[in-house]
């Protein structure tokens, strides 16, 4: 087929899917639905975005070869201020001093977006261990972010465990659903261990909804306590007798800002925590034997590497960070119910790490603050959102199909002196 | 040192091999060799436990590892190079090296030395990504490896698959070399004439059974053998 032919067929093919959509509108006329054809304007927009995508398939070469100057295949070097060991420690010590200091000087909407970014960050890192490190496929993140969020909430309701003590047993248990959902589906790949991860998040999901006595159903729980510092609270006035509010205690007067700051900080040190962990995990036996895992099966095991072990190691650690995540999630919020953790979360973590690009961590502190601020700012384009969003993923397939900072030594080289 | 007794094996209701025996002593170089679809990696993985033999018992250093995990049995001084080398492709030389001394940290850096001594190309090509190197580059780094590991049995799978002769004849030197060094080797060929002018002693294997057993100059010479595998 000549140029001119699949040129032409392409703009055929957007006239017809951009006419229905956009050339005609539905208007209730009494109790009829009347068709009508739009306005001049969308018959415009229509318009020019045919003769662009006649125009694009026309001439792709020469778009394509300026696209693939804009690929990643280049070396990239380090700029000079990042060169030495020292310096990048030095300049990580400042970017994590100018997130300590963020809430300080930004408006509360920015610290409350930056604290849900944070979130994102966690997830993502956690989620990363697992897709983009043991190279296995998960579709049910969500679950164990749940499980996570449910497990304080629960605790707190029917025992009245503090969000300190829930932390550690909200991880555990993510990472022994983690274990549990990992024993079955090891010996699945690619696609079947996608389609069963993601059966495990939604079975989560309907049994949080549909055990109405324990977990109130789609009721939710609502009234989850913040967490303290210390044994103060960010209340107005203390919940019970002899607990002492923070502002009091400090002798400064009541804000609701200090609360938001405080979860703020609070996501961040988690975060920090979160990415130490996994930088350590990376460097160790473990973080080579889940590289390896993912390159060839077969090599490892003839190899004495026991699959199966490091395997549920990717998908419990993976897991336990969702279960941290979740219960700060419950106590930022407040309210937890069933909505709050549909496959469109997993998917949107995953689409996290995979727009940072496998394996990187970097990357997918990069691509959680794009998935998150960016809608955020865009407000006014809500019901586009899905849209850009796949305009996103489709530009980046073409431009950096590895993801914005692949994870791969090489690209980065470190000038050795 | 290795001994297979009357082994079986199906893969479902195929049975691919059909009551395979045969021995390995310390120090040898012993070849199978047989035709595509004759029971060669079949009898290989079978050693390696996956997978398992249904009958008959795989003996190693005197031990019954017939129903051992494979993990297991990998960790105990055998070494097996997988057949298409199998390298992990984005990880460095480097990498793919100490991926074979996971499990024994002894000696560890002599041992480098040692595999960085016998293929000096992966020396010049030390951080390099093993999927950028050649064919040839790619099956040393796969011995690398497996050496890494400190191995007491070398099983090599078809080491010479897709190389130039060249390249071919430098990775039977390095064979024969370490056999001087003391590891046994078992190796699994197609490529018969250099095969069994290498080995102490060959194994014929046809249709899942072993048809022949004898000293690799006399299977060299053997009418059968020619006519089957070295053309005539």
């Amino acid at each position: 087929m000549s140029r001119v032919t699949s040129a032409f067929v392409a703009a055929l093919i957007t006239l017809v899917l951009g006419g229905f959509l956009l050339g005609m509108s539905l208007t209730s006329e009494g109790i009829n639905l009347v068709v009508e054809t739009s306005t001049t304007g969308k018959m415009t927009v229509l318009f020019v975005g045919v003769v662009l995508v006649f125009l694009l398939q026309l001439f792709r070469e020469q778009v394509g070869s300026f696209t693939s100057k804009m690929r990643s295949d280049e070396r990239m070097e380090l700029p000079s201020f990042l060169r030495t060991s020292q310096q990048q420690r030095m300049w990580t010590m400042f970017v994590i001093a100018g997130l300590v200091l963020f809430p300080f000087i930004s408006s509360r909407g920015a610290v409350d977006i930056a604290t849900l970014t944070l979130i994102y960050v966690m997830l993502g890192l956690g989620l990363n261990v697992v897709v983009g490190l043991a190279g296995l496929l998960d579709l049910g993140y969500v679950g164990f972010y749940a499980v996570g969020a449910y497990s304080y909430a629960l605790l707190n309701m029917y025992f009245g465990v503090s969000f300190w003590v829930a932390l550690p047993i909200a991880g555990g248990l993510a990472a022994l659903f983690g274990f549990l959902l990992g024993f079955p589906v090891l010996r699945l790949r690619g696609d079947y261990l996608a389609i069963v991860t993601l059966g495990f998040g939604e079975i989560i999901r309907i049994l949080l909804n549909n055990w109405t006595e324990l977990t109130g159903g789609p009721n939710g729980i609502a009234r989850i306590p913040k967490p303290t510092f210390f044994g103060l609270e960010f209340n107005r006035r203390p919940s019970e007798e002899g607990a002492t509010t923070f502002h009091d205690f400090f002798g400064i007067g009541y804000s609701s800002e200090y609360k938001v700051m405080f979860l703020y900080l609070m996501a961040l040190v988690l975060v920090l925590i979160t990415l130490y962990v996994i930088r350590r995990l990376i460097r160790m036996p473990i973080g080579r034997a889940w590289e390896a895992l993912r390159e060839d099966e077969i090599a490892c095991r003839s190899l004495g590497l026991n699959p199966t072990t490091i395997k549920l190691g990717a998908f419990t650690i993976g897991a336990s960070f969702a279960g941290f995540a979740g219960s700060f999630f419950a106590a930022r919020q407040g309210f937890i119910s069933p909505e709050s953790f549909t496959f469109i979360e997993s998917a949107i973590i995953l689409a996290i790490v995979v727009l940072g690009g496998m394996g990187s961590q970097l990357g997918v502190i990069l691509a959680a603050i794009a998935m998150t601020v960016l809608p955020e700012l865009a407000r006014e384009f809500d019901e586009y959102r899905m849209l850009l969003f796949g305009l996103m993923m489709v530009l980046m397939m073409i431009w950096r199909p590895q993801g914005l900072l692949p994870m791969k030594r090489p690209h980065l080289e470190l000038k050795r002196d | 040192m290795l001994r297979l007794d009357n082994v079986h094996t199906h893969y479902g209701p195929i049975e691919a091999l059909k009551g395979v025996s045969l021995n390995v002593e310390k120090g040898e170089i012993v070849t199978l060799i047989g035709a595509n679809g004759a029971g060669k990696t079949t009898l290989l993985m079978t050693i390696c436990g996956d997978p398992r033999a249904t009958s008959g018992t795989v003996t190693w250093k005197g031990e019954d590892i017939t129903q051992k995990e494979t993990s297991e049995i990998m960790r105990t001084g055998l070494a097996v190079v997988p057949e298409g080398r199998r390298v992990f492709s984005a990880m460095t030389v480097e990498e793919n090296l100490a991926m074979g001394g996971f499990f024994n940290e002894t000696n560890y850096d002599e041992r480098l030395a040692h595999v960085l001594e016998l293929f000096p190309r992966l020396k010049e090509r030390y951080s390099q990504r093993a999927g950028t190197m050649s064919g040839g580059e790619q099956q040393m780094l796969a011995i690398g490896r497996a050496l890494m590991s400190n191995p007491e049995l070398l099983i090599l799978d078809e080491p010479s698959l897709g190389l130039a002769p060249i390249i071919i004849n430098q990775i039977f030197e390095i064979i024969d070399q370490l056999r001087s060094e003391g590891t046994t080797i078992f190796l699994v060929e197609q490529n018969a004439n250099q095969a069994l002018k290498l080995a102490d002693r060959g194994y014929v294997i046809e249709h899942g059974h072993i048809v022949l057993e004898d000293t690799g100059d006399n299977l060299l010479v053997n009418e059968d053998v020619r006519k089957a595998y070295l053309g005539g």
